[in-house]
């Protein structure tokens, strides 16, 4: 396989990044090792410590592909990954991040950490496990987490099919048994591999061991999924993150306000508005240090020049001057805790967004989601770390408020412990109440 | 799947992405640390991040200092290089030496020769307090090494410059937490997500200037346990040992005493992304002997204040 520069005839498609969910005993850094190993992301010398390290901790003759992904020296003594390891690799057309987030329940926060940057999720099934019966708590645990965060496409990875004889009836249960939770979830694009990450089988390659299956191997579909949130159609965020003045001269010289493109497209001569302050302005020039861009989409880090002063400073969004978003004080909000110590309602957090940093303060903690039953009815005063719940939040200043599931870019926050300065939850914005004209 | 070729066409390859996010966390770096540094070696992944620094930054200067952590053993033409970018850049750059920690008593070695990686972090660890730095920027990527790939962009470090694998903030989004107590810092790898291969396509792409060393030259080594040794004052030949003129060309560039080059021909940024896209060994397996000594011994190196 070659990388990107080699292939002039495909088009490169950027990079599109990755969630794999599931435990050890599923095959997951069995299947991670199995991508990285087939796209040849796996060098010789690498594989030369790997065959080192396995004797060392069992006697087995195999080559164990997890070890591959298993990172820290503490986990290896465990035997199990107990944080979220990022892995690399590129097939001819695009550029893949994986992160490898571990299964097991106390490590859920890295798993939203993991997802809060995933473009889709690989849940992994070890269908051993399931046999006729239903899916393991944590298969749905990590879907639901996968719908908190907004993941756009899940690949339900049902491993370990030539344990089970390449038996379609057992695919078939476990497929049946998964729309039920997706159904239930609201995820919508779901699709289903019967995969061998041990013997490669529909992995990289399709499999004449499962004539049934007529979808294409893993790797292709990975290869195929739109990275939506990069959609150059949604509503323009630009927040800004510098003003950047050329120094040596006069301050009206160059007055340019660096900042990346959240969602939507920037173009020049493009009429804007600043937030929250209001004022409106036109796209004089869109620079990207050596040349200057007629337009930039979502991802892409410029400096935009306006055709007058307007009174920037970071924090601040540029939005397209016909677009009314909410500017927000009091909004809902759906929070993963992060931190050991628990939320404290009488507290105050500081409240990163965009790149804005304010005071919040939390009215009111709803209820919490009870992962298992995938229902939100538990009652609580307070949050813990791994739980996830539905707050009230009041902030100093309004900020451009943006629902979760609409723009994720601009929906999504952190809490940050002042005392501790440790990052406390993660929110996703569910609801707005405009701020009183 | 997509066939609007305008929509094609605005979107971001690879390069671009990785571009755009490196250039955001930098700009992240400047808005809420009060004292960063830049860590610029002349090596080329810190030459990709200074040509990132000038995406982000220019037409204003660096709003941070370049520093160098100099063991002593350098290949003198790094050193040369180094200067000169320097220079045509126009920032300031500040040079630390284990040399320093040597003379002071802070840092002790067995033999002269003794590779210095190690006793870098002592050197760094010192500079850090002098400045009074808060975040510490550097070049390296989670696909060097196994321990690296659990490191966050954000990477907090204790009043001690300890970095402990099990205490990471969790790092959501892209909304990175920089907030430190006094003392306290933050190492920041913008090219996290950057493979030797896209660093490479980069400085292929950038026509990057790097110091000649990383193309193929003639040059002097030992073949030693699977290792071209360069012959160097501080790697002289051992006896009974044969010296040989080959083609090579060096994949990273550090510590004298622990860096080796390749056998290759590759002479130009091209040549070398085509020949790292089959290349059978990693960048540090192949060429840092102190890493082979043991899996684990970047996390130790790392949690005792090494990059």
């Amino acid at each position: 396989m070659n990388a990107p520069v080699h292939r002039p005839d495909l088009e490169d498609r950027g990079v599109l990044r990755f969630i794999t969910a599931g435990s050890v005993d599923d095959g997951k850094s069995t299947l991670i090792g199995r991508l990285l190993y087939e796209a040849k992301g796996i060098f010789a010398d690498q594989l030369a410590a790997v065959t080192r390290a396995t004797r060392k901790r069992t006697s087995g003759e195999t080559l164990d592909l997890s070890l591959l992904t298993d990172g820290l020296e503490a986990e290896r003594e465990q035997g199990i990954t107990i944080d979220v390891a990022y892995r690399y690799f590129a097939s001819p057309v695009r550029k893949f991040i994986i992160a490898d987030a571990p299964g097991h329940e106390q490590y859920t926060r890295n798993m939203v950490t993991g997802a809060s940057t995933a473009d889709a999720a690989i849940i992994l099934i070890d269908v051993t496990r399931v046999g006729t019966g239903e899916l393991l708590p944590q298969t749905k645990r990590h879907s639901a987490i996968a719908k908190l965060l907004g993941i756009r496409h899940v690949i339900v990875a049902v491993n370990k099919i030539d344990l089970v004889g390449f038996d379609q009836a057992v695919f078939d249960h476990v497929r049946k048994e998964y729309d039920a939770i997706a159904g239930r979830l609201g995820l919508t694009d779901v699709r289903y591999i019967p995969i061998s990450a041990l013997e490669g089988d529909n992995v990289v390659r399709p499999s004449d061991r499962t004539p049934w299956y007529d979808g294409p191997p893993l790797l292709e579909l990975l290869e195929s999924l739109p990275a939506d949130r990069a959609d150059a159609d949604l509503p323009l965020r630009y927040p800004v993150q510098l003003v950047i003045r050329a120094n040596g001269s006069t301050a009206d010289d160059f007055r340019g306000y660096a900042g990346q493109v959240r969602s939507g497209t920037i173009k020049r001569g493009q009429r804007v508005r600043v937030l929250p302050g209001g004022e409106a302005a036109t796209v004089e020039a869109i620079e990207a240090f050596d040349h200057d861009l007629d337009e930039a989409v979502a991802g892409r880090s410029v400096t935009v020049r306006l055709d007058r002063d307007v009174d920037i400073s970071r924090g601040d969004v540029l939005v397209d001057a016909d677009d009314h978003p909410v500017l927000g004080k009091h909004f809902e909000a759906e929070v993963c805790w992060l931190d050991r110590t628990p939320l404290d309602p009488r507290r105050k957090y500081l409240l990163r967004h965009g790149a804005k940093t304010v005071q919040a303060r939390v009215d009111a903690v709803g209820n919490k989601l009870d992962v298992h039953s995938l229902s939100s009815t538990v009652e609580a005063e307070t949050l813990a770390m791994n739980d996830i719940g539905r707050v009230s939040l009041t902030v100093q200043q309004p900020f451009v408020c943006d629902a979760y599931d609409d723009l994720p870019a601009t929906g999504a926050f952190i809490l940050i412990d002042p005392t501790t300065n440790q990052t406390a939850a993660a929110g996703m914005i569910r609801n707005v109440q405009k701020v009183p004209a | 799947m997509i066939a609007d070729l305008n929509l094609t066409r605005t979107r971001l390859d690879h390069l671009d992405w990785l571009e755009s996010e490196a250039i955001y966390i930098l700009r992240e770096v400047a808005a809420e640390c009060a004292n960063p540094a830049l860590l610029f070696s002349g090596g080329k992944d810190s030459c990709v991040l200074l040509r990132l620094a000038e995406k982000a930054f220019r037409p204003a200067s660096f709003p941070f200092p370049l520093m160098h952590i100099d063991t002593g053993h350098n290949f003198p033409e790094v050193i040369a290089f180094r200067d000169e970018r320097v220079a045509e850049l126009g920032e300031r750059l500040i040079v630390r030496s284990v040399e320093d920690s040597i003379a002071r008593g802070t840092v002790k070695l067995r033999s002269e020769t003794d590779s210095r990686n190690a006793a870098q972090s002592v050197t760094l660890l010192e500079a850090i307090a002098e400045f009074g730095f808060d975040a510490c920027i550097g070049g390296a990527r989670r696909d060097e090494e196994k321990a690296r790939a659990k490191e966050r962009v954000f990477s907090f470090r204790d009043e001690f410059g300890q970095w402990d694998p099990k205490a990471q903030r969790p790092e959501l989004w892209n909304l990175y937490n920089a907030r430190v107590h006094k003392g306290e810092n933050v190492r920041v790898f913008p090219i996290s997500n950057w493979t030797e291969l896209d660093v490479w396509q980069y400085i292929a792409r950038e026509k990057l200037a790097l110091p000649s060393l990383y193309y193929a030259h003639r040059r002097e080594v030992i073949p030693r346990n699977g290792l071209l040794v360069p012959v160097t004052p501080i790697t002289p030949p051992r006896a009974g040992e044969t010296v040989e003129t080959r083609t090579v060309r060096f994949r990273t560039v550090g510590d004298i005493s622990c860096t080796c080059p390749v056998a290759s021909d590759a002479d130009t940024a091209e040549a070398i992304v085509a020949e790292t896209v089959v290349t059978e060994i990693t960048e540090r397996g192949a060429t840092r002997m102190d890493d082979q000594t043991s899996e684990a011994s970047m996390e130790r190196r790392k949690k005792e204040g090494y990059f």
